[in-house]
C-alpha cells in the first residue's frame, strides 16, 4: 500500500521548460503546488566542457528514467516496430537545462494552416490524409504569453517586428511583438557575418535568432560564455535561461512550491466520477500517493501520452481522458532532418560558441512566400551556427571523404586540412499530422520498471518531402554565395523516429471528439486533468517548439489561477 | 617542449626524405615508445597492448604532419577506459587483437608488432573488411584516445587538438576567439585544469 501524503492545490508531473514554468503563475497566485520529477537536482559542478563524458551518454549524473524508455519506431502499421534512443532527460529542469535554447514565436500562420490555406489556395491544397485543425487560439492571444515567458527565464533577440513597425536588424517575418527582447542578440562571429553578408546578396534578410541564453548578465546571472558544449549539456555560468535557474527557484522562494526530485510517477489517479485524485509515483523504493485537487502532467511528448494510456481506471478503461479515443493521435516528428552540409576552402573558425548563435533566414518559411505555383504547403527556417567540438569535427568528416582512406597518414592529412571547413545547417520545417501517424503502447518492448513503451507509427508524407527538397536548393544556394566549394544533401527520410521535437497526441482544440484538451490545456473529459507541452500542439511550424510549450504552459496555469473554483471543483 | 620539438624533427624529416608514404619510427621516438610499455597496462596482458600500440600507430601514424595516437597515447586512453567505462568491449579487443596477430602470423610468419609498416597496413586494411566491426571499434576508441580532453589519459601534449586546430577547453571565449581571419591561441587546458567541475568515470 502507497503511503498517502498531505493533500495539496495543484501537482505537477515533470519539472522541465513546461512544468517548470507553470509552477510559478500558480505559486504566485497562492496556490499550493508539488512537483514531482523523475531526476535529480544538478548544479554546475555537473557541467563539465568535456565531450567524451556527453557522448558516452553518462551524464547527467543521478537516476535517469528514461534509460530503457525511449519509443520504438515503425513506419507503417504493418512494419515492425524497433527501439530508438532518445534525450528525454530526468531532472530538476529537465530537457531546458541540456536544449539548444533556441526560443521563437510561431508565425501566425502557423495557429491556422487549415483555414489560410484554404482562404489563399484553395481547400484541394489541404495535404490529403491530414488531420490539420486550426488553433483554438490565435497568435494575438499568446502574444503576452510569450511576452512573459521571454521576460521571466531571460531570452536574448533583436525584434524585427513591434507593433507593426519593421526593422531590418531582426527578422522581418516575425509577428508583431509588443516589446524589444529582454536582451540583445547573442553575438555574431566571423562565420556567421559571412553568411549573413552572402544571404544579402540574394536579397533575403538574414537576422540573429532568438536564444534562450542570457547574452548579458540578466536577474543575477551571467552572460554566455560562448564556450562550445552548450548542445546537449548544461551551462557552468547558468547563462542558459533553464528553468531550473529561473522560474523554478523563482516559485520555490514564495513558499508555496515545494520540489520532490527523483520521484518516478507510475499512475495518476482517478474517482469514480472521472475527476482525478492524485498521483502515485515511486522515490527511494517506497510507494506514495500524493492527493490533489487539479494534476498537470508536463512530461515530454512521450511520457504525456504513456501516461495517460497507462492509467486506466473505471472511469477510463482504455486509458486516462481517452474515452474519444484521441489520446496518441495526431502525433508526428518534426521535419528537421534532411539537412544540408557544405566544405569551404577556408578554415571557418567554428570551434567555439552555442547552437543558438547564428543567422537565421525566413524568406522561405512559413507562407511567407506565394505558393500559387508550388505543389506544397508551408516551408523551412534555414539555421546556420557554431559550436564545432574535436572528436565530431574528425568523425563528421566521414561523409566528406568518398571513397578515401578512413585511417592513415592520407586520412590524417585529410583531417588536419577540413577538421575545421565543414558546417551543416539546422533546417526545420512546416510538419503536418495524419490520420495514419499516432502513438501507442509497444505491444512487447518494455521499461526497467516493465511498463510498456511508446510506440510511433509514423512517417513523413509527400507534403513534408516536397519542403525539404525545396529548402536543400534554397540552402545550396546560400552556401554556395558565401563561397562554399563541395555541397552535399543529407537523404530526405520516410520515418518518423523518435524526436527532440515531438507535438500530438494529446492534442489542445475545442471539438472534443478530435482532441484531447480544450482550448485552455484542460481535458474535455477529466475536467481537472490539465496538460502541459508540445504533446497539446497540433502543428510545428518551422521553429523549435520550447517557447511556445512555455507559453501555452504559462496561459494554462494562468487560466487555472484565475478560474480555480470552476476547475478544481 | 619535448612534444614540439619531436614535431619539428619530425618535419625536417619528412623534407629530407621527401615525405615517404610510410615513415620509420625516428629513434627518439622509439625509445619513447618502448619506455612507456614498460609502464604497467590495466587491462591489456603485455602481448595485446604490443599488437595494439602497433595497430594505432598506424591507424594515426606519425609523419610529416605531426606526432600520432601512439605519442597521443591512445593506446594508454583504451587501456584504462577498458577497465572502466568501456569495460564492456574487453572480450572484443581480446578475440579482435588475437585475430590480428593470426593474421600477420598467416602473412608473414610474424607478430604484427613485427611486421613492416606496409604489411601491418595490408593487415589491417584486411581486418577493415573482414571484420569491420572490431575495426571500427578500435578505430573509434583511438579517435577518442587522440582528441578527448586528456583527463582521459589520451591526447598527450594536446597532440590532438593541436593536429586538428582546436584551441582548446576554455570556460570562457571572448569574441576576438571567433573571428574568421585570426586564429586563437591554444588555452593548452583539459576541462578539470579549471578546478569548476566533477570528474567523470576514466
Amino acid at each position: 500500500m502507497p503511503t498517502t501524503l498531505k493533500k495539496t492545490n495543484v501537482v505537477i508531473v515533470g519539472l522541465g521548460a513546461a512544468g517548470g514554468v507553470a509552477c510559478l503563475p500558480l505559486a504566485q497566485a497562492g496556490i499550493e503546488v508539488i512537483g514531482l520529477d523523475a531526476g535529480p537536482r544538478l548544479n554546475t559542478r555537473d557541467m563539465a566542457p568535456d565531450e567524451l563524458r556527453l557522448n558516452r551518454g553518462v551524464w547527467p549524473p543521478g537516476p535517469q528514467k528514461t534509460d530503457g524508455e525511449a519509443p520504438t519506431f515503425r513506419a507503417n502499421a504493418s512494419a515492425t516496430a524497433v527501439q530508438g534512443t532518445h534525450p528525454m532527460m530526468n531532472a530538476v529542469g529537465g530537457t531546458s537545462i541540456h536544449y539548444w535554447a533556441q526560443s521563437w514565436r510561431l508565425n501566425p500562420w502557423d495557429f491556422k494552416v487549415r483555414s489560410e490555406t484554404i482562404r489563399r489556395y484553395g481547400a484541394a491544397r489541404i495535404p490529403k490524409g491530414s488531420t490539420i485543425e486550426d488553433w483554438p487560439f490565435d497568435y494575438n492571444e499568446l502574444e503576452s504569453y510569450y511576452d512573459k515567458v521571454e521576460y521571466a527565464i531571460g531570452v536574448s533577440g533583436k525584434a524585427g517586428n513591434i507593433n507593426g513597425k519593421i526593422d531590418q536588424q531582426g527578422n522581418i517575418f516575425e509577428a508583431p511583438r509588443k516589446r524589444e527582447y529582454p536582451m540583445p542578440a547573442l553575438r555574431s562571429t566571423g562565420f556567421t557575418e559571412k553568411m549573413a553578408t552572402a544571404a544579402r546578396s540574394l536579397g533575403w534578410h538574414p537576422f540573429p535568432g532568438p536564444a534562450g541564453i542570457a547574452s548579458k548578465s540578466y536577474e543575477g546571472r551571467a552572460g554566455c560564455v560562448y564556450h562550445g558544449y552548450c548542445s546537449g549539456g548544461g551551462c557552468h555560468v547558468n547563462a542558459k535561461s533553464s528553468t531550473a535557474v529561473t522560474t523554478i527557484p523563482r516559485a520555490e522562494k514564495t513558499g508555496r512550491f515545494s520540489v520532490v526530485p527523483e520521484a518516478r510517477v507510475t499512475t495518476i489517479e482517478t474517482d469514480t466520477n472521472g475527476r482525478v485524485t492524485g498521483v502515485t509515483y515511486i522515490k527511494g523504493g517506497q510507494e506514495y500517493f500524493q492527493p490533489a485537487d487539479v494534476v498537470l502532467v508536463a512530461g515530454y511528448v512521450y511520457e504525456n501520452v504513456r501516461l495517460l494510456l497507462l492509467s486506466k481506471s473505471k472511469a477510463y478503461p482504455n486509458g486516462l481522458s481517452n474515452n474519444h479515443g484521441q489520446v496518441g493521435k495526431h502525433y508526428f516528428s518534426h521535419n528537421q532532418g534532411a539537412s544540408v552540409s557544405a566544405l569551404f576552402p577556408f578554415a571557418l573558425n567554428n570551434w567555439y560558441g552555442a547552437p543558438a548563435q547564428g543567422v537565421g533566414v525566413d524568406n522561405w518559411a512559413d507562407d511567407n512566400f506565394d505558393h500559387s505555383g508550388l505543389d506544397f504547403i508551408g516551408g523551412g527556417n534555414m539555421w546556420v551556427y557554431t559550436e564545432r567540438r574535436p572528436i565530431a569535427s574528425v568523425n563528421g568528416l566521414g561523409t566528406w571523404l568518398q571513397g578515401k582512406p578512413t585511417w592513415g597518414s592520407a586520412w590524417k592529412a585529410f583531417v588536419k586540412e577540413n577538421a575545421d571547413r565543414t558546417n551543416s545547417a539546422y533546417l526545420q520545417k512546416t510538419t503536418l499530422p495524419y490520420e495514419d501517424n499516432y502513438l501507442d503502447l509497444d505491444p512487447t518492448v518494455k521499461d526497467s520498471f516493465g511498463a510498456p513503451v511508446i510506440r510511433i507509427t509514423g512517417e513523413f508524407k509527400d507534403n513534408e518531402k516536397r519542403i525539404a527538397l525545396f529548402m536543400h536548393e534554397k540552402m545550396e544556394q546560400w552556401y554556395k554565395a558565401a563561397g562554399a566549394s563541395i555541397i552535399q544533401r543529407q537523404q530526405v527520410g520516410n520515418a518518423m523516429g523518435p524526436t527532440t521535437h515531438a507535438y500530438g497526441g494529446t492534442r489542445m482544440g475545442s471539438n472534443a471528439e478530435t482532441n484531447v484538451v480544450n482550448g485552455w490545456g484542460f481535458s474535455h473529459e477529466a475536467p481537472n486533468l490539465g496538460i502541459l507541452g508540445a504533446s497539446v500542439m497540433g502543428t510545428s511550424g518551422a521553429r523549435n517548439p520550447t517557447l511556445t510549450l512555455q507559453a501555452i504552459a504559462w496561459r494554462t496555469a494562468e487560466y487555472l489561477a484565475k478560474n480555480w473554483k470552476t476547475v478544481a471543483g | 617542449m619535448e612534444p614540439i620539438s619531436r614535431r619539428e624533427m619530425l618535419k625536417r624529416l619528412g623534407t629530407a626524405i621527401g615525405v615517404a608514404t610510410v615513415l620509420p619510427l625516428p629513434a627518439a621516438t622509439r625509445a619513447r615508445a618502448q619506455a612507456a610499455i614498460a609502464e604497467t597496462f590495466i587491462s591489456f596482458t603485455p602481448a595485446e597492448a604490443e599488437t595494439l600500440r602497433a595497430i594505432v600507430a598506424r591507424l594515426i601514424p606519425a609523419d610529416e604532419n605531426g606526432p600520432g595516437a601512439l605519442e597521443a597515447r591512445a593506446d594508454r586512453y583504451i587501456d584504462r577506459a577498458l577497465s572502466g567505462a568501456l569495460k564492456s568491449s574487453r572480450a572484443a579487443y581480446t578475440t579482435g587483437l588475437a585475430s590480428v596477430n593470426a593474421q600477420a602470423q598467416s602473412l608473414k610468419n610474424a607478430a604484427f608488432s613485427r611486421l613492416s609498416p606496409a604489411d601491418q597496413d595490408a593487415v589491417l586494411t584486411n581486418i577493415q573488411q573482414n571484420a569491420a566491426a572490431f575495426f571500427n571499434l578500435v578505430r573509434n576508441h583511438t579517435i577518442q584516445g587522440t582528441f578527448s580532453d586528456p583527463f582521459y589519459g589520451g591526447n598527450a601534449n594536446f597532440i590532438g587538438w593541436d593536429l586538428i586546430g582546436y584551441p582548446g577547453a576554455r570556460t570562457t571565449v571572448a569574441a576576438n576567439l571567433q573571428l574568421l581571419d585570426r586564429k586563437p591561441e591554444p588555452s593548452r587546458k583539459s576541462a578539470y585544469d579549471y578546478g569548476m567541475f566533477s570528474k567523470g568515470e576514466i
